[in-house]
C-alpha cells in the first residue's frame, strides 16, 4: 500500500469517525466497531489465508475474559489489554499448529475451531463455584463478570476512557488495526500467504513451510481478535458466556460472507451493518409493531440472509462492487470455498480493499 | 456390583443416544459428502412434531414418536434440499454455510411457532430399581431403538437394491448415474432418509430432553463429532465412534460431572482428529459398510 | 559411464510405491550426476510422476531409500527438500490461479532473496521465458501453455541445483516447446534435470542418457539412440509387453 493510499484511508476513516455519532448513539458505535475489528480478523484469517475458522469467537471471548479478569486482579487497564491480545494469540498459534501441522482439511478445520469454541463456552457456564477464582477474579458461571476497570488514560487509573472517548479510541484502534493489517498483507509474508490460499501445495514446493505460516497467520487472526474482546469489553462492561456462542459465532461468519471475504474493509462493513440490523431488530419499538409473534426474530432474519447470500451473491457486496467499479468481467472470488477455486484479478495480489 | 451395572447401563445409553443423534447426519455426509449444519433443529423438529402430535392432537404417544415425527422432518428435509441444498452439491463449505443459515432461521422459526419456552412430553415408561440406585426404564427403549436404527441401516445398505446404488454412491458420486439412475433423486432421497432418521431421534429423545429453539445447539456438537470422527464407512464407523465417545464422556462424568463429561467428550474428539485425519473408520474399517 | 554411489547428487535404492495391491514403483535403483540432464521415459501408469512425488516428499515411499546430495530425504517434508535446491514442474500445471504471473514468479524468487533481488530476479525471469507482456494478467486466465511457461518460470526463479520436469512439453506449442529446449538446456548449466516425457523429438534434443520406466520397474538404461531404437522399449510403448 502506498503512503497516499493511506493518506487517503485515514482520511476518509477521520471523517466517518466524526460523522457517525451525528446519526447514531456512540455506545453503539463503539459496539459495532469492535465487532468490525473482529470481523476484520476473520476476514483476514479466511479470506487472505484461506483458513475456514467457524469459532472466531474462542478467541474473541477469550480476549474479553482475560481483560476482565486481569482488571480485576491488576486495578487497572493497559496490562489486561495488553493480556486480551497476547493470550488469545498464544491460545491461536497453539490451536493452529496443532490443526496445520496436522494437517487437517477444510472441513475438520471448521469443525474443531467451532468444537473448541463450544468447549470454551460449556466451561465458562460451569464456572459459577467458588472454586472458580483466579487471584481477586470471580469467573461468575452464566452471569459473566461486571464491574472490572475499565480503559483509562495510562498511568492514572482514575482518568476513564468512557463514551465519546471510548468510541473515538475504539474507532482509532481499529483503523490502525486495519492499516496494520494492510501493510501486513503487503508485505512479503502477505504476499505468501496469498499465494499459499490460492495454492498450498505450490508455495510447499517452492520450499515455504506451509505450516508455520497458516500458524503465524491464525495467531495474527487471534491476535485481532483478542483485542476486539477487549473493546467490547470495555463498551459492555460485562462479558458473559455468550461471547463464546454459536449465535454470536454464525453472525461472524455472515458478516464475513455478506461483506464479502478477499477483501478487508467487506467484512468491517457488514459486522457494523449488521450489528446495526440486530440492534434495531431488537428495539422495542419493531417488537411492538408485530406484538407477541414478531416474524422479524433476528436469527429468522439472520439465517435468512445467511441463505440468500450464499445461493445467490457467495462472494459478498464488496467484491461485487468492486468488480462493477473496476468493470473487470471477474472480480476476486475470495477465498475457495468447497474447493472451487475461482480465477480472480491480479491488481489484488497486493491487496487494495 | 451394582454401581458396575448402572455404569454400563449409563454407558450403553449414551451410546445409543450418540447413535440416535447422528444416523441421519451420517447417511447424508456418507453419501453425499454434505454436512448439514441444522441438523440440531432437525432434532428439534422431530421433538415438536411428536409433542404436538401426542399432547395437542392427541395421537397415540409411539405413533407420533416412531411415524409422525419422521414424516415430518423428512418432509420439511426434502424441502430444504429441493429449494436450498440441490445447488450446492459438490460445494462443502458453501452447504455448511447454507445449512448454518438454515439453522438459524429455524431457531427463529420456532421461537415465533413455540415461544422460548422448553417443552416436553411424559415418558411411556415408568423407572426401575438396581439395587439402591434408580434407573429410567425409558433408557431401555432408546437403547433399543439405537440398536433398531443400526440394523435398519445396515439391512437397507446391505440386502436393497437401493442399497446398493446407495454404497455405489458412497464409494463414486458418479456411479448411480452411470447405472441410469437420476443423481438429483438418489440425493433427494438419500436427504429424506437421513431427514426421517434425525427426525426419530428427536420423536424418541423428546419424553427425556427439554425441547426449546435453542436447543439444537446441544446435539449438532456431538452428533457432528460422532459423524467426523466416524468417518466415511457409515455403520461401523457410527458403532465406533459413539462407542468410543459415549464411553469417554460417561466415564469422565463418573470421574467429575456431567458438564466436565461433556467438555471431556469434545476434547476427546479434537484429540482424535489430530491423530486420525480421516476418521475412525477411515483408519480401522476401510472399505467396510 | 558408471559412477560410485558417492557422487550422485540423487541416489535412490529399493524404491517402492504400493497403493493398496498396485505397485507403482517396485525396487527403484536410480542415480543422477551432478549437472546430468536425464530423461525418464515410459508409457501411461509406468510410475514417473510417483517416482517423482517421492523425490520432493509430497508421497512418502512404502520402502528404499532417497539421498539427495547425500541428505536422507524419505519423510522429509517437502518443503525441506525444496529448501535444499530441488525444483519441480508438476504434471498437472500447479500455480497460484489467482495471482499473477509477476506475482507467481515473485514469490518463488523472494524464498532465497531479498525483496529487492527478487524483483530483478522476476524481471529477468519474465524476459527468459517470453512472457513479459501478460505479466500482469492472472495465471488462471492464459491458455495451457502459458500456465506451463509460468510453472517453469517459478522453476527457474527458485535457481534450484536439481530440477525435475513432468511433461514439460505438453500443451506447447512448436514454438514454445523450442523455448522449452533452449531453457531446458541453459539450466542444465547450473543444474542437474531430470525431464519425464512422451514426446520422443523433444528427448532427442535433449538428453544423451535416457531411463525407461515400465510397470514401476526400471526396463533399461543407457544412450538414447541405443534406448529408443531398442525393439523392447518399442513394444512397452505399443502395449505388446507385460
Ligand atoms: N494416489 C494414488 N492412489 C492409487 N494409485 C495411484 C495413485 N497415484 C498413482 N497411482 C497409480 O500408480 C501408477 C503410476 O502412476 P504415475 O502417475 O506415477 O504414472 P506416470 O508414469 O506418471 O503416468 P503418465 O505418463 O500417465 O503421467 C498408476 O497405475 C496409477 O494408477
Ligand atoms: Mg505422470
Amino acid at each position: 500500500m502506498t503512503a497516499r493510499q493511506t493518506l487517503t484511508a485515514v482520511i476518509v476513516a477521520a471523517i466517518v469517525m466524526f460523522v457517525l455519532p451525528v446519526f447514531f448513539d456512540v455506545l453503539n458505535l463503539t459496539t459495532f466497531a469492535a465487532y468490525a475489528l473482529l470481523a476484520l480478523s476473520l476476514g483476514f484469517v479466511w479470506g487472505y489465508g484461506g483458513i475456514l475458522c467457524f469459532g472466531q469467537t474462542a478467541f474473541y471471548g477469550l480476549g474479553a475474559y482475560v481483560y476482565a479478569m486481569t482488571a480485576i486482579n491488576t486495578g487497572e487497564a493497559w496490562s489486561g489489554v495488553f493480556l486480551a491480545i497476547v493470550i488469545p494469540a498464544a491460545f491461536a498459534a497453539v490451536l493452529g499448529a496443532m490443526m496445520f501441522y496436522g494437517r487437517l482439511s477444510d472441513v475438520y478445520l471448521a469443525v474443531v475451531t467451532l468444537v473448541v469454541s463450544l468447549i470454551l463456552f460449556r466451561f465458562m457456564n460451569t464456572t459459577a463455584g467458588e472454586q472458580y477464582i483466579i487471584g481477586k477474579a470471580r469467573m461468575g458461571g452464566y452471569n459473566g463478570i461486571p464491574g472490572y476497570p475499565t480503559l483509562h488514560i495510562p498511568g492514572d487509573p482514575e482518568a476513564y476512557i468512557y463514551d465519546e472517548n471510548l468510541y473515538y479510541f475504539t474507532f482509532i484502534v481499529l483503523v490502525l488495526c486495519y492499516l496494520l493489517t494492510r501493510w501486513l498483507l503487503g508485505s512479503p509474508f502477505g504476499r505468501i500467504l496469498v499465494g499459499l490460499r490460492e495454492n498450498e501445495q505450490r508455495i510447499e514446493l517452492l520450499g515455504y513451510d506451509v505450516r508455520a505460516r497458516k500458524t503465524a497467520a491464525f495467531a495474527f487472526g487471534g491476535a485481532l481478535a483478542g483485542l476486539a474482546g477487549c473493546l467490547y469489553a470495555n463498551a459492555a462492561e460485562i462479558v458473559t458466556p455468550e461471547l463464546f456462542g454459536l449465535g454470536l459465532a454464525a453472525e461472524i461468519i455472515i458478516w464475513v460472507i455478506v461483506g464479502g471475504a478477499g477483501t478487508l474493509i467487506g467484512p468491517m462493513i457488514g459486522a457494523a451493518v449488521l450489528g446495526y440490523l440486530k440492534f434495531v431488530l431488537g428495539l422495542r419499538a419493531i417488537k411492538e409493531i408485530f406484538g407477541k409473534d414478531n416474524p422479524l426474530e433476528a436469527p429468522l432474519v439472520f439465517g435468512t440472509i445467511l441463505i440468500l447470500f450464499i445461493l445467490f451473491l457467495p462472494r459478498g457486496v464488496a467484491p461485487t462492487v468492486q468488480g462493477w467499479l473496476s468493470r473487470a468481467p471477474l472480480g476476486r472470488g475470495g477465498p475457495a470455498r468447497g474447493g472451487q477455486r475461482r480465477r480472480t484479478r491480479t491488481e489484488r495480489a497486493r491487496p487494495n480493499a | 456390583m451394582d454401581l458396575a451395572a448402572v455404569v454400563v447401563y449409563e454407558i450403553l445409553y449414551t451410546v445409543a443416544f450418540l447413535t440416535l443423534i447422528s444416523a441421519g447426519l451420517a447417511i447424508v455426509f456418507g453419501m453425499m459428502r454434505v454436512i448439514n449444519l441444522a441438523h440440531g433443529e432437525f432434532v428439534l423438529l422431530g421433538g415438536y412434531a411428536a409433542i404436538v402430535s401426542h399432547n395437542t392432537l392427541g395421537i397415540d404417544i409411539f405413533v407420533s414418536m416412531l411415524i409422525v415425527s419422521p414424516l415430518v422432518v423428512a418432509a420439511f428435509g426434502v424441502i430444504a434440499e429441493r429449494l436450498i441444498i440441490r445447488f450446492l452439491y459438490g460445494r462443502l463449505i458453501n452447504t455448511m454455510l447454507a445449512t448454518w443459515g438454515l439453522s438459524l432461521a429455524m431457531i427463529g422459526g420456532f421461537t415465533l411457532i413455540f415461544g422460548t419456552t422448553t417443552t416436553s412430553i411424559k415418558a411411556p415408561f415408568g423407572g426401575f430399581e438396581v439395587g439402591e440406585f434408580s434407573l429410567s426404564g425409558y433408557n431401555i427403549f432408546i437403547i433399543a431403538s439405537a440398536v433398531g436404527v443400526i440394523l435398519l441401516i445396515f439391512g437397507v445398505l446391505k440386502f436393497t437394491r437401493a442399497g446398493l446404488i446407495a454404497r455405489g454412491a458412497m464409494q463414486d458420486a458418479g456411479v448411480a448415474s452411470s447405472f441410469g439412475y437420476d443423481t438429483s433423486k438418489v440425493y433427494m432421497v438419500t436427504f429424506a432418509a437421513g431427514s426421517a432418521l434425525t427426525g426419530l431421534a428427536g420423536g424418541v429423545l423428546a419424553p427425556l430432553v427439554g425441547i426449546g429453539p435453542t436447543a439444537g445447539s446441544l446435539y449438532i456438537a456431538k452428533a457432528f463429532i460422532t459423524v467426523i470422527s466416524g468417518g466415511a464407512s457409515v455403520v461401523s464407523g457410527l458403532i465406533a465412534s459413539s462407542g468410543f465417545f459415549g464411553f469417554v464422556s460417561q466415564f469422565v462424568t463418573f470421574v467429575t460431572n456431567s458438564v466436565v463429561g461433556e467438555i471431556g467428550l469434545l476434547v476427546a474428539a479434537v484429540i482424535l482428529l489430530r491423530l486420525l485425519p480421516t476418521g475412525i473408520s477411515g483408519r480401522f474399517f476401510r472399505n467396510r459398510l | 559411464m558408471r559412477r560410485g554411489a558417492r557422487d550422485g547428487v540423487v541416489e535412490a535404492r529399493g524404491l517402492s510405491v504400493r497403493f493398496g495391491g498396485v505397485a507403482a514403483l517396485d525396487a527403484v535403483d536410480f542415480t543422477l550426476a551432478d549437472r546430468e540432464l536425464r530423461c525418464l521415459i515410459g508409457p501411461n501408469g509406468a510410475g514417473k510422476s510417483t517416482f517423482f512425488k517421492c523425490l520432493t516428499g509430497v508421497l512418502r515411499p512404502s520402502e528404499g531409500d532417497i539421498r539427495i546430495r547425500g541428505v536422507d530425504c524419505v519423510g522429509a517434508h517437502p518443503h525441506r527438500i525444496a529448501g535444499l535446491g530441488v525444483g519441480i514442474k508438476t504434471q498437472v500445471p500447479s500455480v497460484m490461479n489467482g495471482l499473477s504471473v509477476r506475482e507467481n514468479i515473485w514469490i518463488a524468487a523472494r524464498k532465497r532473496n531479498s525483496t529487492r533481488e527478487a524483483n530483478r530476479i522476476v524481471a529477468e525471469t519474465l524476459e527468459r521465458i517470453g512472457i513479459s507482456d501478460s505479466a500482469g494478467e492472472p495465471v488462471g486466465n492464459l491458455a495451457h501453455g502459458r500456465r506451463q511457461l509460468v510453472e517453469f518460470g517459478t522453476v527457474l526463479a527458485g535457481d534450484p541445483w536439481l530440477i525435475l520436469l513432468d511433461e514439460p512439453a505438453a500443451g506447447l506449442t512448436a514454438e514454445e516447446a523450442e523455448r522449452a529446449v533452449d531453457i531446458i538446456v541453459e539450466m542444465n548449466d547450473r543444474a542437474a534435470i531430470i525431464v519425464v516425457e512422451h514426446d520422443m523429438h523433444f528427448i532427442r534434443q535433449l538428453a544423451k542418457t535416457v531411463t525407461v520406466l515400465h510397470q514401476g520397474r526400471i526396463l533399461t538404461e543407457g544412450h538414447v539412440d541405443s534406448v529408443l531404437s531398442d525393439p523392447l522399449v518399442r513394444d512397452v510403448y505399443l502395449g505388446k509387453s507385460q
